[in-house]
């Protein structure tokens, strides 16, 4: 492993030499060695190293001789690694996909500017002695400087002395004459990108090589060189090292042909100029053709290494797009490291549309027959379950519950088919494991994306149904932010037993009830449930045998609690599901038959009050949380699975419904709202006359004008609250909208005021609507109206229907929204992985404080308490309660 | 009070004085059993170590940022300003800019001012006066090089100051001219020969931004009544001015300009604001994000001692991890830096590891288990 790690730093930084200290440990498993990698070095690689680890020599542009072999010597040659099934790697013997490949190298003609290096280099040339090499410091201040250095690092590390560094530099660009050998020193500058001039006079690599190379180890450390791990001479090419070819693999066509990968084609490049450069030197050609092919040979190096350089053309496919080199290849979302390294794709999961079921248990997770045939869990073999594990494989993978595969005790996959089955029954022994069709009660891990925080990915038990969807419990709905129109959602299915153990133990749905956002339970009962339940404890009575009836289908089976008498209240029904000894003080939000709001649960037994969104809905339901403290996550959620179902089958019995006359108002409102309407016309209108005869107050720091909108708007505001008032006290209470809003299941009264009566004003950015026409909103209004309804104020409802004029205000803000959401969502999600990225390596000691992974004190004690927010209620410890209970 | 001094040292102080309060005049034997469960109930809410409180800080922060609002300017009622709001305002303070959009500050005055005793022309002193809020009309004279400014009375007065004031003031800022009082303003006259004529037109606009009175950079003043006091909410911040005025109650006067606090009243201030700015913001929007989680960003923006973004050139620029460093932003830079200084990485933190394939020290892949093989 710690090998494979080598090659990747090689990869992405081309040169840095790497090395790997190992872990002591070494744990023998089938044959390998696993080791831990304890820390990884960075450098530059020397052109000994580069000819050290190499494994050919590459001198020829060709790939392929006639017969399609890899040439010796050519770019796939295969002693860099072997890519095609069948041939031997030549280095190391084994086999496609087992070899790692190997580096190569070729030795440039002359020598090249790395391109990543050209600041660096820079630098040292402008302050370095161009004949001595020594850095243009007087002895007696570098001992200064180094310990001025230090002590930057001391304070701001690495980064701060990079920048002292970068001044020191700054300083010396002025000196012109060397401290110690005396010599003149001119003006170095740069023509980009790997030019470098002295007074306009070209200094060719060679040049710039040897005065590298004349640059002392002491000198270097005022740079920011570190002694053995780099040398100024490195970063001017001789040695180029070649990739494997298990880096750049060929892909074969439908037709047969092979297209090469990007890197093999610039490679190529190199290499084909490289020899012209050297047959050219050889044979003496004139020094225009060399520079020429220098130079040639340079911006094919450059772009070898990062073909998106400012001043060069970007080197480009036959087509016309440009290749995709090593620098893009590691670079950005898409590249190595944040695509391949840091997000890994994994098996055994399955994606599929999700459906709600409310008669799953809140941690149940409906897997369809096909997935959980498909999906396997490995189960080991052991004297106790050899003969139940080969009905299994009996059964093999087309029948339920079977399995697909068993895997030997040296980890070799054999597949189950219907003519191996029976050999394997036979070899199934103990120390094989079979992987058996998933089951109810397997362990899954459940997600749905964006996952946004750690209750998006939550586990669950299966239960394998028939039908093509993954179904869910409702209730669950809210941590994943899912509806049902459409959403996917996927599924892992864990394979070890640590995995599973970690999975049930952390993950799972009743671990994760309390958001550790802000200490409340983020599951409850939504919607149907809980208007369901309101309706229930509000007033609702029924024969015994009906409650019996309605308990028993939630599952209820034990009747003792129910009191003995032949009509049963709503109240005496959910007290049911509530524990014995449970008590509860709280408020509804909605007013119960005496007009109360009191909820009162004594020995658990609900005395009065209604229950509704503020005792079991989610993020508010405080009764939940009180459940949570006293009986624990696993009784919680079964009180609220039963609270669920309940809620979900009082309606299935009383019906439930909504229509449009749900929001009819009496004549009486009606008249009432069109007078409020009015008279805030008048209003407006009378303040729009005084503003034109400017006779307005105007507020302190603001122009008559901005005075104008903010009285308009307050009064518009007002007078929409006004009828939101009137819809609220004269809508039919007993109607199924009001009731939804009422119990906190769906709605406001703001939005029941909006269907009945009025919209009201639409604003944009925070103001009436202004744009369109020059000085008016829209062509059917005078220029420089500034009236209620020339200004976005839509005076109907939803029901009665908007005007055209007012149909379109209504869009505008909605368009407006639109793009809000659209905008809002990149640079949240940028927000979001820029403090993820920032903080995700902090984790309390056990010292109580908070640190950073190099050891850093971030906080002395966890959020000054050290309370844990998802053990907290709403972020405290709730002392009321415990002297209550004293 | 002995039954409390043994559980001073093990609550938390702002628990402590909570259960103090409310066990008051309570039978000490019952106050005693409230304290030891209430500790109990402290013990169990007590973080674990390895928990991975920065994540679910940035979770707490990151998820809730998808719901804010993106309206820049935003009308809180009658009489308030414009003020930057939602998640922009949430990415300037964590992105610790300099330069923030909408500074403002709120200035609480000291005690007959905060009844509202002057508190007009105070708030009129406290804004910046420039020459252009005291005239009515400039006009310029080519030919003689003259420039002819009429003053305001009214609008001086109100200010408090005098025509000598606005000359001299005038005089000071510039250069090469001479400028005599007229009956209803001053003239200006520009000393040299032709080739100052360009001058005049320069001097003529830029005369209006001449700084007269006030403090720098308060660009609007809007006293209004809080509570049962006067306070004056300003457009615009200059802390370290306004606090030195007499009538000012430095104590509770705030600006939104964190890196101001910064550098008048140090780092700790800065790292409170932060704290107070991110949840006004979070309180407006009407979510709940717990103070802790505000807490532990405002500190790792502030631990340095400097204020610094959470962005590559802050926060992650800080890490002790190259690959950390590189799988954030600009990956080739810090690998090519790391190369050159021969860094070491010493895979403490979470991505090295996940890149490995290896456990990740936090939580659960923290604590390594040994186990007794029975041979």
């Amino acid at each position: 492993m710690a090998k494979e790690k080598e090659e990747k730093v090689e990869e992405a930084e081309k040169k840095p030499e790497k090395g790997a200290k190992e872990k002591k440990e070494e744990i023998h498993h089938q044959g390998y060695v696993y080791k831990d990698v304890d820390s990884i070095v960075f450098g530059v690689a020397s052109p000994q190293m580069i000819k050290k680890m190499a494994t050919a020599k590459i001198v020829t542009p060709e790939l392929y001789d006639k017969e399609g072999y890899p040439v010796d010597g050519g770019l796939m040659d295969i002693r860099l690694g072997v890519i095609d099934p069948g041939l031997r790697c030549k280095t190391c013997g084994s086999k496609l996909k087992e070899c790692i490949g190997h580096f190569g190298y070729i030795e440039l003609a002359r020598p090249i500017i790395h391109i990543s290096f050209v600041s660096v280099i820079l630098d040292l040339l402008r302050s370095t002695c161009k004949e001595c090499g020594r850095i243009l410091i007087p002895k007696d201040k570098i001992e200064r400087y180094k310990r001025k250095l230090d002590e930057v690092q001391e304070e701001a590390g690495l980064e701060g002395r990079r920048k002292a560094i970068k001044d020191i530099i700054a300083k010396l660009k002025t000196v012109n004459k060397c401290p110690y050998c005396r010599a003149k020193q001119q003006k170095i500058t740069i023509e980009k990108p790997t030019t470098f001039l002295e007074n306009d006079k070209r200094i060719s690599p060679i040049e710039v090589r040897t005065r590298l190379e004349k640059v002392t180890d002491d000198d270097m450390e005022l740079f920011g060189l570190k002694t053995g791990h780099v040398r100024p001479e490195w970063m001017v090419l001789t040695m180029l090292p070649i990739p494997p070819v298990t880096m750049r693999p060929s892909i074969t066509l439908e037709t047969g042909d092979r297209s090469e990968d990007d890197l093999t084609h610039k490679l190529g490049d190199i290499v084909r100029i490289n020899q012209r450069l050297f047959e050219n030197i050889n044979a003496g050609a004139p020094e225009i053709i060399i520079e020429d092919l220098w130079d040639l040979l340079q911006y094919h190096v450059t772009t070898f290494f990062d073909n998106a350089v400012a001043q060069l053309p970007p080197a480009r496919h036959r087509s016309g797009q440009p290749l995709k080199t090593i620098t893009e290849r590691i670079k950005s979302k898409e590249g190595r490291i944040r695509h391949n390294l840091t997000g890994k794709r994994t098996n055994f999961s399955s994606r599929t549309v999700i459906s709600p079921d409310p008669m799953l248990d809140l941690d149940e997770v409906g897997l369809p027959m096909v997935v959980a045939m498909k999906l396997t869990v490995p189960e080991s073999v052991n004297p106790w379950n050899i003969e139940y594990l080969k009905k299994f494989v009996e059964r093999g993978p087309t029948k339920y519950p079977g399995a697909n595969y068993i895997v030997r005790p040296d980890g070799k996959k054999k597949k189950i088919t219907e003519e191996t089955k029976e050999a394997l029954i036979e070899e199934v022994e103990v120390g094989y494991a079979v992987e058996r069709h998933l089951m109810d009660g397997d362990i899954a891990i459940f997600n749905r994306q964006p996952s946004l925080h750690r209750m998006s990915m939550m586990c669950h038990r299966i239960r394998v149904l028939p039908y093509k969807t993954f179904r869910l419990n409702p209730a669950v709905c809210h941590p994943y932010n899912a509806d049902f129109d459409g959403d996917e959602m996927n599924i892992h299915i864990p394979q070890t037993e640590e995995a599973r153990a970690e999975a049930e133990t952390l993950m799972q749905v009743q671990t994760q009830l309390i958001s550790p956002r802000y200490g409340l339970s983020v599951i409850g009962c939504i919607q149907d449930a809980v208007s369901g339940s309101y309706l229930l404890t509000k007033g609702f009575e029924t024969s015994r045998e009906e409650a019996i009836d309605l308990l028993c289908s939630i599952g209820m089976t034990n009747f003792t609690k129910l009191p003995n008498k032949n009509k049963i209240s709503g109240k005496e029904i959910f007290s049911m599901v509530l524990p014995n000894n449970f008590n509860f003080k709280g408020k509804s939000k909605a007013s119960d038959e005496n007009g109360k709001r009191e909820v009162i649960v004594e020995d658990g037994v609900l005395v009065s009050g209604v229950i509704d969104k503020n005792s079991i809905g989610e993020e508010s339901g405080l009764m939940l949380r009180s459940l949570h403290k006293k009986y624990g996550e696993r009784k919680t959620l079964e009180v609220l699975g039963k609270m669920f179902k309940l809620g979900i089958k009082v309606l299935l019995k009383l019906g439930f419904t909504t229509a449009i006359s749900d929001t009819d108002l009496p004549e009486k409102a009606i008249m009432m709202i069109k007078d409020v309407l009015n008279k805030t016309e008048d209003e407006v209108n009378d303040l729009i006359r005084m503003y034109h005869h400017g006779k307005l107050e105007i507020f302190p720091g603001r122009t008559m004008r901005e005075t104008l909108e903010l009285k308009i708007l307050e009064l518009l505001n007002k007078a929409r609250n006004e009828t939101g008032k009137i819809v609220q006290e004269y809508g039919s209470k007993k109607t199924y909208t009001i009731i939804m809003a009422d119990s906190g299941a769906r709605g406001n009264p703001l939005n029941l005021a909006q269907m009945a009566a009025v919209v009201g004003q639409q604003a944009l950015r925070g103001k009436r609507i202004e744009k369109g026409y020059k000085s008016r909103t829209l062509s059917c209004f005078k220029k420089g109206d500034l009236s209620s309804e020339a200004r976005g104020f839509i005076k109907n409802g939803f029901k009665s229907g908007l005007s055209p004029q007012e149909f379109f205000f209504g869009a505008m803000t909605g368009r407006d929204s639109l793009m809000d959401t659209a905008l809002r969502t990149p640079k949240s999600g940028y927000l979001y992985r820029r403090l993820a990225n920032a903080m995700q390596d902090l984790k309390v000691e056990y010292d109580d404080t908070v640190r950073e992974a190099s050891g850093k004190i971030i906080q002395f004690e966890y959020g000054e308490d050290s309370i844990d927010v998802s053990k907290s209620e709403n972020g405290r410890i709730n002392v009321q309660r415990i002297i209550d209970s004293v | 009070m002995g039954i409390y001094q043994e559980y001073k040292e093990k609550l938390p102080l702002s628990l402590f004085e909570e259960v103090k309060e409310k066990t008051k005049g309570m039978p000490a034997s019952k106050a005693k059993k409230v304290l030891a469960r209430v500790y109990k109930a402290y013990l169990n809410a007590k973080v674990e170590a390895g928990e991975s409180v920065g994540l679910v800080a940035a979770e707490s922060l990151g998820e809730p940022g998808t719901q804010m609002t993106l309206n820049t300017f935003h009308f809180a009622g009658v009489a308030e300003m414009n003020v930057t709001v939602g998640l922009p305002r949430i990415i300037e303070i964590l992105d610790g800019r300099k330069e923030i959009k909408t500074p403002m500050m709120e200035i609480y005055l000291k005690n007959p001012y905060s009844k509202g005793k002057d508190i007009k022309r105070l708030a009129l002193s406290i804004k910046e006066t420039t020459l252009k809020d005291v005239i009515t009309e400039v006009s310029a004279n080519i030919a003689e090089k003259k420039i002819e400014v009429k003053f305001n009375k009214e609008n001086m007065k109100e200010i408090g100051i005098t025509s000598s004031h606005v000359i001299s003031a005038c005089g000071k800022a510039f250069k090469g001219i001479s400028i005599k009082k007229t009956d209803d303003g001053m003239l200006i006259k520009i000393k040299g020969g032709e080739d100052k004529i360009n001058e005049v037109y320069k001097i003529k606009e830029r005369i209006k931004e001449v700084y007269i009175k006030g403090v720098k950079g308060i660009k609007q003043i809007l006293p209004v009544k809080r509570g049962d006091e006067f306070i004056i909410i300003t457009a615009g911040s200059n802390l370290n001015e306004v606090l030195g005025l007499k009538e000012v109650d430095e104590t509770r006067t705030v600006s939104n300009d964190i890196y101001e606090i910064a550098n008048v009243l140090g780092v700790e201030a800065a790292r409170q604001a932060v704290i107070n700015e991110v949840n006004k913001i979070i309180e407006a929007q009407g979510l709940n994000v717990d103070m802790r989680h505000i807490m532990l960003i405002a500190d790792t923006m502030c631990f340095s001692g400097n204020i610094k973004g959470i962005t590559r050139y802050g926060v992650v620029s800080e890490k002790a991890s190259v690959l950390a460093r590189a799988s954030f932003e600009t990956p080739i830079r810090h690998i090519i830096n790391a190369s050159l200084v021969g860094e070491v990485d010493k895979l403490s933190s979470i991505v090295e590891n996940v890149m490995l394939n290896q456990p990740v020290p936090v939580g659960t892949g923290l604590p390594g288990l040994v186990v007794k093989v029975r041979k």
